[in-house]
């Protein structure tokens, strides 16, 4: 595996932490917390998990003439 | 004599020698991180119910540090794309940011740990426990018959509670807000200071405090030691090793890749730290 594959491997997790921690923020917020900071953090983060497939689908098309492996 | 396989790949396995090599490694490097999320997760589904802590670590902070690192893992790749379009100059400028994220990480880890270190619970004699962040310690504390004396007086900036409301325990609530829920008021946050001789305990949050912040130290000490051995390792590359590009540039191509490869999993490593001692 080379390091473009393991990098769309790590983008997909970094993208599934990022939403995992905007419903995390914006449960805390809604449930217990009501701290403006977790709110933001969660709309933060879920607008990095929008980011991080934008960045996905350009770092394919700029390394499309190297290998997988 | 020449060694073989240093860029071109091997028939039998279809890959160059580092590449075999760091791979190898990084399996031997699962087992030893496996081995310490089993030890987490079962010193997890193994304690008493609600005992757990929760909300002890700032998450704003960490999630800074994933930022970072996250970032780090961008430019490490596409440093290395740089190489492959033959542009050495941008690889130059794109690994330092690359370090530079290195070194942001574990200063931020390391604000974390003196946060945790200064940050203390005091037992009182009569029954209630301070909690809160060191301020100063006063008085005291020379050297008597070899044995370090402590201070009079230790001067905290935290909240006071009785210690039964701490022992009820409930899962899934920061301390504060838990303490507060069950003495049904806002505990005022103020500077005490405590007179050494009326405690009965007195500890930071360090590794030694309780199951938790041990597990946490030893995977986050671990984790920001990897940290550390990476940086060094694409700093050499990328400062005294460059040297490689001008005689060798697909070996180093090659080099970069693979420091590339340990640095996405030391950063996928943390993706999966985060969640588990940050927010679960």
């Amino acid at each position: 595996m080379s390091l473009k594959s393991f990098h769309v491997v790590f983008i997909v997790s970094a993208f599934l932490l990022s939403m995992f921690l905007g419903g995390w923020c914006i449960y805390e917020y809604f449930t217990h917390s009501r701290r403006v900071i977790d709110l933001l953090l969660g709309l933060v983060s879920l607008a990095g998990a929008v980011g991080l497939v934008v960045y996905g689908r350009y770092f394919l098309k700029k390394l499309k003439n190297i290998d997988y492996f | 004599m020449e060694i073989p396989f240093t860029t071109l790949p091997r028939r039998d396995t279809g890959l160059y020698n580092a590449k075999l090599g760091i791979w190898l490694f990084l399996a031997s490097e699962v087992m030893l991180f496996g081995a310490l999320f089993s030890s987490y997760i079962l010193l997890r589904v193994g304690a008493m119910p609600g005992a757990w802590p929760h909300g002890i670590l700032n998450v704003p902070v960490g999630t800074v540090n994933t930022l970072v690192l996250i970032c780090s893992s961008v430019t490490v790749v596409l440093g290395w794309a740089a190489l492959k379009a033959n542009d050495f100059a941008k690889y130059r400028k794109i690994q330092l940011v690359t370090i530079a994220c290195a070194g942001m990480f574990v200063c931020i880890k390391s604000y974390e740990y003196y946060d945790k270190f200064t940050h203390y619970e005091v037992v009182m004699k009569d029954g209630r426990v301070i909690d809160g962040h060191l301020v100063a310690k006063e008085g005291g504390g020379g050297v008597v018959d070899g044995r370090r004396q402590p201070p009079e007086f230790i001067v905290l900036h935290g909240v006071e509670f009785a210690a039964e409301l701490k022992a009820a325990g409930m899962a899934k609530v920061p301390l504060i807000e838990r303490l507060e829920k069950q003495s049904g008021h806002h505990l005022e946050h103020k500077e005490f200071r405590i007179p050494w001789a009326e405690t009965k305990r007195v500890q930071n949050y360090g590794p030694w405090h309780n199951t938790y912040l041990a597990i946490y130290f030893t995977l986050t000490g671990l984790h920001a030691l990897h940290v550390i051995g990476g940086a060094l390792v694409i700093g050499w590359i990328w400062g005294p090793g460059a040297a490689m590009w001008k005689t060798d540039p697909e070996r180093y191509t090659n080099r970069v890749e693979v420091s590339g490869l340990f640095w996405h999993f030391v950063d996928l490593v943390w993706i999966f730290l985060f969640p588990i001692l940050y927010l679960l």
